[in-house]
């Protein structure tokens, strides 16, 4: 057998009332790589992704996060939220708006899970949340609270939140997409290095340059479907499909001035 | 020809009043704020009986004059067996009364949180105990807090109707004042000044608990 898939996407269907947001998706996440998430907006992209940490409840179809169904202890039988909260620890995610919590200082922010969630005492968690803001490069900005931060630096403790956890997987949902596009940079800077490092992330993002450069994998969706999974450089430059082409066009136009 | 001096004699009386005022106010604020908290839960509850009973609780208490709950509350009471001073009375009415308008300022202010904010802990593993009381209602209770402040001060203008049953709190003293000195602008100006102490004292309370709370 070759190596297990770090989340493995099963027939999953998603409705809204009588309007289908997923349609029998099947995607295997491989362990230690980059899979970006592309389409046009209202694609399901996000849907998805917010389904693989169960933030969005999938009605059938399976989702398995290192072999164990996220959600349901059986399909149709939903788990305790115990048994979700343990599997949500080891699931990093990032925020399109950040989502820090604003009376809360930066590092308060990063060790505020650590001390809740995994038990850690107050100094042990502030230490560990230090070291996380260190590493992506917000050592000096720890004593501020969100509203004293740029839009970037606030992602940057967004993502610092997530990695304190140590997590196994992590989720990027249009994390650069609220920011101003000079700030774009430093947070894509924080997620090479973490890509770098083996980190298994699933990014729904709309800059194509950083899937074609960091990605191992790209999935195309519209309408709620799967159009492609393959490498960048085929859906990017070589797609077969005409939707993958029509939506990349609109990239093109756009800069080409 | 205004008399300095009866405007000032009307102080004592009228200060001695005050502490009623305080005391069916204070109370009933904190009869409010504790029930107000209970029928807020209630009113964000996922059982459909409990959000029924808050929404019951609600329309019902806003939609009838304060005056009129008291004077119900007074006479009934009796007839069912229960024999309370009027102060009780009037401290349980107000207390019931504010809780509609304060659960009402705080499912306002959770409902305005962006959901994001709950969905970051939730990413996180927390429990919804903590989600409460480390994400949602520090939150809140600060978001409220103008708006609950505009409610505690018109609660303690409203405890002037408990003269009803007898209590003998500012104004019903001034009104007694004003009928044995013949000098209502006197009295009633003293009247005046005592209520906006109190009342700019408690917008002042407010302002700095605001400023504590601001990053």
């Amino acid at each position: 057998m070759v190596q297990a898939s770090a989340v493995e996407i099963r027939k999953v269907n998603k409705f809204y009332g009588p309007f289908q947001a997923l349609k029998d998706i099947d995607l295997s996440i491989p362990p230690g790589k980059v899979t970006c998430l592309i389409g046009p907006s209202g694609s399901g992209k996000s849907t998805l992704l917010r389904c693989i940490n169960f933030l969005e409840p999938y009605e059938s179809g399976k989702i398995l996060i290192d072999g164990q169904m996220i959600g349901y202890d059986a399909p149709g039988k939903p788990m305790s939220g115990r048994r979700l909260r343990d599997m949500r620890r080891s699931i990093g995610m990032v925020f399109q708006q950040f989502n820090l919590w604003p009376h809360m200082t930066a590092q308060q922010n990063v060790a505020e899970g650590l001390i809740r969630v995994r038990g850690l005492r107050k100094p042990d968690a502030e230490e560990r949340a230090a070291e996380a803001l260190r590493k992506v490069g917000m050592a000096d900005k720890m004593g501020n609270h969100p509203a004293r931060l740029s839009g970037g630096q606030q992602q940057r403790v967004a993502i610092a939140r997530a990695i304190a956890m140590e997590p196994r997987l992590m989720l990027f949902d249009e994390p650069t997409s609220a920011l101003d596009p000079e700030l774009v940079g430093e947070v894509l800077g924080v997620m090479k290095t973490l890509a770098s490092e083996g980190m298994t992330m699933v990014v729904v993002t709309h800059e194509m340059g950083f899937a074609a450069h960091v990605a191992d994998q790209v999935a195309f969706l519209e309408g709620g479907e799967l159009v492609a999974v393959d490498t960048p450089s085929t859906i990017l430059h070589h797609p077969r499909d005409a939707r993958i082409r029509a939506f990349l066009r609109t990239y093109h136009e756009r800069n080409a001035f | 020809m205004f008399s300095i001096q009866t405007f000032i004699d009307s102080f004592g009386p009228l200060l001695w009043a005050a502490r009623y005022t305080l005391l069916v106010s204070g109370l009933g604020i904190a009869l409010g704020l504790v029930l107000g908290a209970a029928i807020c839960a209630a009113a964000l509850s996922r059982n459909a009986w409990l959000r029924k009973f808050a929404a019951i609780w609600v329309s019902f208490l806003r939609g009838v004059p304060l005056l009129v709950q008291l004077l119900l509350l007074y006479y009934l009471l009796p007839v069912v067996g229960i024999n309370v001073p009027a102060i009780a009375a009037a401290v349980i009415s107000v207390g019931i009364c504010a809780s509609a308008y304060i659960s009402e300022i705080w499912r306002g202010a959770i409902a305005a949180l962006p959901p994001g904010q709950t969905e970051a802990a939730e990413a996180i593993g927390m429990s919804s105990g903590d989600i409460w009381t480390r994400i949602i209602l520090p939150q809140a209770v600060v978001m409220s807090l103008p708006a609950l402040i505009n409610e505690l001060i018109l609660l303690v203008k409203a405890s002037s109707l408990v003269s009803v049953v007898g209590i003998l709190e500012i104004t019903r003293a001034s009104q007694a004042q004003a009928a044995t000195t013949f000098r209502p602008l006197e009295v009633y100006l003293a009247a005046a000044c005592i209520y906006l102490v109190i009342n700019l004292c408690l917008a002042a309370i407010g302002r700095w608990l605001e400023h504590r709370a601001a990053v």
